[in-house]
């Protein structure tokens, strides 16, 4: 074999700690190395085609890349020896970069673990066979997790692009979180004038079926062809029959039941459609404050209905969907401000989150769109807005910028100037933060035109005095105590991952980082594409995102459904476990641990033997350890050459 | 190739592709520095990891193993961490039994983000190691190397 072996400079970013000459050099000395050189950027196409230009004049039939991880290059170089004329799995990469020249700074040790992970690859390779990917059929459906906007825009975008849309909304309406806002920035458009008809559309699209108060429970298979398990929760209404007309809602004598749609200001009836706008626009009972369930008798609903759609006894129904593909748009919810202590924990009525001023705002909420204190009514004359709310605060363990809070903040500052005149707001700030199209002109309209007081600092304390509440701060900039005596303050709750989202992501077989927010493949050049083929990611269940950016991902992960199926057929990985059936004695405990079902026990001449469906292994090898025989292997990680890199670190 | 005399350990890394390893590759994009002493091998699963893999690292005079995976209930195959965690939890008790101190081998779960738990597992497997010193199962190999075949040549260690 003729191995050749291009160790990369990154620039300096493996050059500045790693010899690269000197490793290419050692290199020469390795069994099977024809050929080995440095090379300024190995990824380049002057780089690429150096390597191409290699294996023809050298007559190479492998190669090593020494260069960054193989998460991220190997694709580009594995098409670099396809195009050479090799087989593309006749490629191996020694991970220079993020395993030895980033995270350390002594050249010497570096250059010589550098030179110990290219004997590796290379023994590695010299084992290594052509393989070559097999076709399969696929499901080309996609399923969409979460009706926010986010999950909205995925959805359309697929069904418009001709892919039947499994939509999976967790309440009984699609909306998400934009549909509780009044307005949005920077333009102070009417939130649901802009989300209302593309829920429309939603309902009316003949290729997305919605499953509203819904939720996914199982998810079994891989690219292609997912098996989905949905639980549609009980409504205790037949929607087939409810036509939204609302009369149950009118005549139900349960009236103090919690309103989840309006964050709990006001209270709504057991029986209940969120809000005007609701997609599906169709009533629900809920059983924890609903008489019937509570005291066994009322009745009032399923007497009202005019077309006896009320069905007290129904039960949740599990439904399983064929899908190709999946787009999680899960979401975020809102930081618990009751962990704060010295903002009241929750305590004063009139300390309130700023999704809850958003329903006190908006015209379908519980006051009309008329601002009123929760306590009393009263319309506040004062207003103290408190930012950074569980964001950038260690001691919360939330050091991060939920990033959409500073700029909701100033509209809100705007929104209570143009209800009240005569108001004054005061927002207290750590930053300002507001990159982004007119943002930063925004927040600066709310300060000079509307008069919006900022305050830069933090506050240390709210308490009440009177009817009113103290609210104590700092202001940094002038060096001094801050009191103001506030009617209302609204605090600036961050984004936190949604409930749930650690056990989805693990039903996904996706990784998610400490805070529950989905990781993404490359968090610049893959934003809304999962290391789990087939899975893709859209709006804040990645990170903290604004509308524009959710909708903007949305759209992107709907372009990468319809990439993914715009082929007929997908082609599999070939690395792949291989039955050695002369070895092998059908015991069968492959067939047992395969998580995919992969395995598959046949006849041969009267014994039973494993065989492997190709196209269904996804290679994790769990079943070459299993068995007792070794008859099973794993293609390019095979016992063999695992313990020939083994070797080469310990033998030599 | 020697590992740096005096200044490093051989200590061997088994690393799943979609976690650890990521999580590794992590801690290299935030450059949070590490020892150099790890050797990191990358396979598909933790379920891949046969722990006779293992054992023979430790034989052929590793001075440590150390394996990642990722978060029981986040595997990326769905079950191969559990399959691992049976196996190197037998296999962590049964090292002993053949001579192998306890702080020789490690398992730990890191994901794909956690880069600076990547580097603290680094920081203290690689403490513990060099705590333990070089293991004597290498210095009986060494010995065997020098000894010379029947026909006077170095022998070459199984």
């Amino acid at each position: 074999m003729k191995i050749g072996v291009f160790v990369c400079h990154c620039g300096s970013n493996i050059e500045a700690t790693v010899d690269t000459a000197s490793v290419a050099g050692t290199a020469r000395a390795f069994p099977d190395v024809a050929y080995a050189t440095d090379v300024m950027y190995s990824c380049s196409e002057p780089g690429q085609d150096g390597i191409i230009q290699a294996v023809r004049e050298k007559g190479l039939d492998g190669v090593v890349v020494a260069s960054c991880s193989p998460r991220m290059h190997e694709t580009t170089f594995r098409r670099a020896v396809e195009r050479a004329g090799l087989n593309r799995y006749m490629l191996e990469m020694a991970n220079i970069r993020e395993h030895v020249s980033w995270i350390g700074k002594d050249r010497e040790a570096n250059t010589n673990k550098a030179a110990e992970l290219v004997r590796l690859a290379v023994e590695k390779l010299r084992r290594n066979r052509a393989l070559f990917p097999k076709s399969f059929d696929i499901t080309r459906r996609v399923l969409v997790i979460g009706g926010g906007v986010a999950g909205i825009q995925a959805a359309l975008d697929c069904a418009d692009g001709g892919l039947d849309v499994v939509l999976v909304e967790k309440t009984s309406s699609i909306g998400g979180k934009m549909a509780k806002l009044d307005k949005t920035f920077p333009t102070v458009d009417c939130s649901s004038c802009i989300l209302g008809p593309k829920m429309v559309d939603v309902a009316q699209h003949e290729r997305i079926a919605l499953h509203a108060y819904a939720e996914v429970e199982e998810i079994g298979g891989y690219v292609g062809n997912f098996e989905v398990k949905i639980r549609k929760k009980a409504t205790f209404v037949d929607w087939s029959l409810c036509t939204g007309c609302g009369l149950c809602m009118e005549k139900c004598p349960s009236r103090k039941s919690h309103d989840a749609f309006n964050e709990g200001v006001g209270l709504t009836t057991a029986i209940n459609i969120p809000f005007p706008q609701a997609i599906p626009k169709k009533a629900l009972i809920d059983a924890r404050f609903c008489r019937q369930f509570l005291k066994g008798k009322c009745g009032v609903c399923a007497k009202v209905c005019p077309s006896g759609a009320i069905r007290y006894e129904m039960e949740d129904e599990v439904i399983t969907e064929k899908v190709g593909a999946i787009v999680t748009a899960t979401g975020f919810d809102l930081f618990d401000h009751t962990k704060y202590g010295e903002y009241g924990g929750g305590r004063y009525p009139d300390v309130i989150t700023s999704l809850q001023y958003e329903r006190l705002l908006s015209a379908s909420g519980p006051t009309g769109g008329h601002v009123k204190r929760p306590s009393d009514g009263r319309e506040p004359r004062t207003v103290v807005f408190v930012q950074c709310v569980g964001s950038r605060d260690t001691s919360v363990d939330r050091p991060y910028c939920s990033g959409f809070c500073c700029m909701y903040t100033a509209k809100q500052a705007i929104l209570t100037k143009d209800h009240i005149p005569e108001s004054q707001s005061y927002v207290f700030y750590m930053d300002i933060r507001a990159p982004g199209k007119l943002y930063d002109e925004f927040t600066r309209r709310a300060m000079e035109e509307y008069g919006a007081r900022y305050v830069r600092g933090r506050v240390a304390m709210i308490y009440p005095k009177g009817d009113r509440l103290l609210v104590r701060g700092a202001d940094t900039l002038m060096g001094e105590q801050v009191e103001i005596e506030a009617d209302l303050v609204v605090l600036a709750v961050g984004a936190e991952a949604a409930a749930g989202s650690p056990a989805l992501a693990e039903k996904l077989r996706i990784s998610y980082d400490k805070y529950g927010f989905f990781m993404e493949s490359h968090p610049k050049l893959r934003p809304v594409e999962t290391n789990t083929a087939g899975v893709y990611l859209a709006g804040a269940c990645q990170g903290p995102k604004d509308i524009p950016s959710s909708v903007g991902q949305g759209s992107a992960a709907a372009s990468k459904v319809l990439g993914l199926f715009s082929r007929q057929k997908l082609e599999s990985d070939p690395q792949i476990s291989q039955v050695n059936q002369r070895r092998c004695v059908g015991c069968g405990k492959c067939a047992l641990t395969c998580p995919f079902g992969a395995v598959k026990m046949i006849d041969v001449r009267g014994e039973p033997k494993a065989e492997v469906i190709e196209t269904v292994c996804q290679g994790c090898g769990i079943c070459a350890v299993t068995c007792p025989q070794g008859a099973v292997q794993l293609e390019h990680f095979t016992d063999n050459q695992i313990l020939a890199e083994v070797n080469a670190l310990c033998q030599s | 190739m020697p590992i740096l005399a005096g200044k490093e350990l051989r200590i061997v890394g088994f690393l799943c592709n979609w976690c650890s390893y990521g999580g590794a590759d992590t801690a290299g994009v935030g450059r949070f520095s590490q020892p150099t002493d790890l050797r990191i091998i990358r396979v598909p699963c933790s379920g891949r990891i046969d722990p006779l893999f293992i054992v023979k690292t430790l034989l052929y005079g590793a001075d440590g193993v150390l394996v990642s995976g990722c978060h029981p209930r986040d595997c990326h195959y769905g079950q191969g961490n559990f399959y691992a965690r049976r196996r190197l939890e037998a296999l962590k008790r049964f090292l002993p039994i053949i001579g192998v101190e306890p702080g020789r081998f490690e398992y730990t779960w890191v994901s794909a983000s956690e880069g600076q738990r990547w580097q603290q597992v680094v920081q203290g497997f690689t403490e513990q190691v060099h705590a333990l010193g070089p293991s004597p199962a290498s210095a009986v190999f060494g010995a065997c190397r020098e000894i010379p075949d029947e026909k006077g040549g170095p022998r070459v260690a199984v």
